[in-house]
């Protein structure tokens, strides 16, 4: 098949019928440049709660939860083993929230090949005092080095620096904290711990996720200091977090590492499962309304290149008469709705961008959300590869139909009815 | 293969079912030798046309045998059927059918570009030559819409010679042209046969045109009589 001559053809048709060409190529465009720019913002936003949410969750936490023991004495006793036992009036056993031997544990999961790092953390409620006004909230003795590698701490402190908690008795406490309690950095903080322990605490810089909630209420030291203020040894640790190479084996793994080590184990897929029920929602959005401003646009290419069968009919019947085949013709048509759907998405591409970087721009200032300036978007090559596929798959399927039919015009019929 | 027969047909016969089933071409046997200038005639509705479009492969749907060149054509593919047209046949009809997207060269070159014998340039200098002997060279560059009646039909005579054909066939090609053109377009038919032994097939209902051909098939009701 000589696809050049097929190519040329398709071509002429396209420029004698240019007008109606366009609109159903603006169609393709106006298609997949929504497309973009949809799925372009929806990521964006997805991102943006997720690097807020989900890039702060450790792929699996160990920790204690308060339960009451799996195994009560009850079942110990053989005489009762085969019976049915109900106990009433279970009361929740306190084993500390310390990880027993959490040092040993770090160590093993420090030399997991899957393991990107491990951060030991001590976690505790604490009253916060200044002058004459208390407010509850937390206290998070962290591992500086491994916190900011896992976890990006960093980015969060918007005064001081994440290593000056290396001094003794330093704290850095969140923005919504120190702007309620009048502090500054420099000032001392006094906390009360749950045991009774009272500690004063050097300010050394303030920390602002942009969610509320945590900034009111967070506050980080170094993991000897929180020791410190607990009263607790130096092993005593709360919380054993890690990140892994492949995250989306978490779950997995943190069902392994509950076995092995007797801890509880969370994953940031349960941690987190309404954050990801929300992303998944915003693809799907975003997906149909492409895929339905795509399918309005094939119907566009439909007509237009019915249109241009009946008005082609003599054409398409010298065509055949001089030697193209039925083959030759259909491909003349598919060729036909391939040049609209390419160059259509080939522009929709182009608008897609420029409608993004628009969006990009728009200022977009939520108290809740004190980092964020515009609308976000995510910029990724994936949502380009996959526009121009949808293009160029609702042409051609739209495109088939009138080709088929064109392969199959009678010649016969149209120069007898001369 | 010792003969020099063009077309052969064998008890050709075809049906139209529309509204009633009645048979139009009843057991044509005929062949036609190159070199020949032959015309079909016969009154209108005699089955003329149905039975040029059967010789013309473009009408599969009858009964019997077609030889064109000696080769079974009867039951071959769609595409190997456009094969034979674009190698052996040149069609000239009533009506032009120039594509009016293209100029008046292009529209001679295209049988030429789809059959792929020849290159480009040779197609192009081939189909001056056909255009300078119809006498249409200074047009063309012309788009088909600018020319009259007569011109558009030598430009599809020069069209259905591009690819040198076996056999011309036209039905009525001077059925739309006033008496002028219509010895004008007889007279290059003869040309060709004379100068280049250009096998020709016609059908008219033009008697004065038939009268000058080498042969004249009569059809009546289906049958050619002899
Ligand atoms: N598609 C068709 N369906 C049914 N009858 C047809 C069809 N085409 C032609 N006919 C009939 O077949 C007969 C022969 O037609 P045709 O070959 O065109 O005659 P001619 O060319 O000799 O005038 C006529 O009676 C015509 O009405
Ligand atoms: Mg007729």
């Amino acid at each position: 098949m000589n696809f050049k001559l097929i190519l040329n053809i398709a071509f002429h048709l396209l420029i004698a019928r240019l007008k109606q060409t366009v609109v159903a190529a603006v169609g393709v465009t106006f298609g997949i440049a929504m497309f973009i720019a949809l799925v372009s913002f929806m990521n964006g936003l997805n991102e943006l709660l997720d690097g807020l949410m989900l890039n702060r969750t450790p792929h699996v936490r160990l920790y204690n939860e308060v339960k009451p023991s799996e195994n009560q004495p009850l079942d110990l006793s053989y005489k009762y083993k085969k019976n049915v036992n109900f106990i009433n009036s279970i009361k929740p056993k306190d084993r500390g929230k310390s990880i027993y031997n959490a040092n040993t544990i770090i160590k093993v999961l420090k030399e997991d090949k899957r393991i990107i790092d491990v951060a030991p953390k001590v976690t505790s409620s604490v009253l916060f005092n200044s002058g004459t006004i208390e407010i509850a909230g937390f206290v998070n003795g962290i591992d500086m080095v491994a916190e900011d590698k896992l976890f990006k701490i960093s980015d969060y402190i918007k005064e001081g620096k994440v290593t000056d908690l290396s001094q003794n008795n330093s704290i850095i406490i969140g923005k919504g904290l120190a702007d309620k309690m009048m502090l500054t950095i420099g000032d001392i903080i006094k906390i009360s711990t749950s045991n009774g322990n009272l500690a004063s605490l050097k300010i050394v810089g303030f920390s602002e996720l942009g969610i509320a909630e945590i900034d009111n209420v967070m506050s980080y030291t170094s993991l000897a200091t929180a020791q410190k203020i607990l009263g607790q040894p130096k092993n005593y640790i709360t919380d054993i977090q890690l990140n892994l190479y492949d995250k989306e084996t978490a779950a997995a793994v943190a069902k392994e590492f509950h076995k092995a080590f007797n801890l509880d184990a969370m994953d940031f897929q349960t941690a987190n499962a309404q954050f990801e029920t929300g992303s998944t929602v915003r693809s799907i959005i975003s997906y149909s309304v492409g895929i339905v401003l795509l399918i309005v646009a094939g119907f566009g290419i439909y007509n237009i290149l019915n249109m241009m069968i009946y008005e082609k009919m003599d054409s398409i019947a010298i065509l055949k008469a001089t030697g193209f085949s039925g083959d030759d013709v259909k491909w003349i048509f598919i060729s036909l709705s391939l040049i609209i759907g390419l160059t259509g998405g080939v522009f929709g591409l182009v608008f897609g961008y420029i409608f993004s970087v628009i969006i990009d721009n728009v200022p977009f200032e939520t108290t809740s959300l004190p980092t964020v300036k515009t609308y976000p978007i995510d910029y990724n090559a994936v949502y380009y590869v996959i526009g121009i596929s949808f293009a160029l798959c609702t042409t051609v399927i739209s495109g088939l139909f009138p080709a088929l039919k064109a392969s199959k015009v009678d010649p016969v019929e149209i120069i007898r009815g001369k | 293969m010792d003969n020099n027969k063009v077309i052969e047909t064998i008890g050709l016969t075809k049906y139209f079912y529309d509204p009633v089933k009645f048979q139009v071409i009843k057991e044509v046997d005929l062949s036609i030798n190159h070199g020949e200038f032959v015309s079909i005639v016969g009154r209108s509705g005699s089955g003329k046309s149905t039975l040029l479009y059967l010789l013309s492969t473009m009408d599969t749907d009858y009964e019997g045998e077609l030889y064109i060149h000696n080769e079974l054509v009867t039951g071959q593919l769609d595409a190997q059927l456009a094969k034979i047209r674009s190698e052996k046949i040149g069609f000239v009809f009533q009506f032009h059918y120039l594509l009016t997207e293209y100029n008046v060269l292009k529209n001679v070159m295209l049988p030429g570009l789809k059959l792929g014998k020849y290159s480009n340039e040779e197609l192009e200098h081939r189909a001056i030559g056909h255009l300078k002997t119809l006498g249409m060279e200074k047009h063309a560059l012309k788009m088909t819409n600018q020319l009259s009646g007569g011109e558009k039909q030598r430009v599809a005579i020069a069209r259905a010679l591009i690819n040198d054909p076996l056999v011309i066939m036209g039905d009525e090609p001077t059925g739309n042209l006033d008496r002028k053109n219509g010895d004008l377009v007889f007279d290059i038919f003869k040309k060709l046969t004379e100068d280049f032994k250009q096998t020709i097939l016609i059908v008219t209902h033009d008697t004065d045109f038939a009268d000058k051909t080498d042969r004249i098939i009569t059809m009546e009701d289906g049958r050619i009589l002899l």
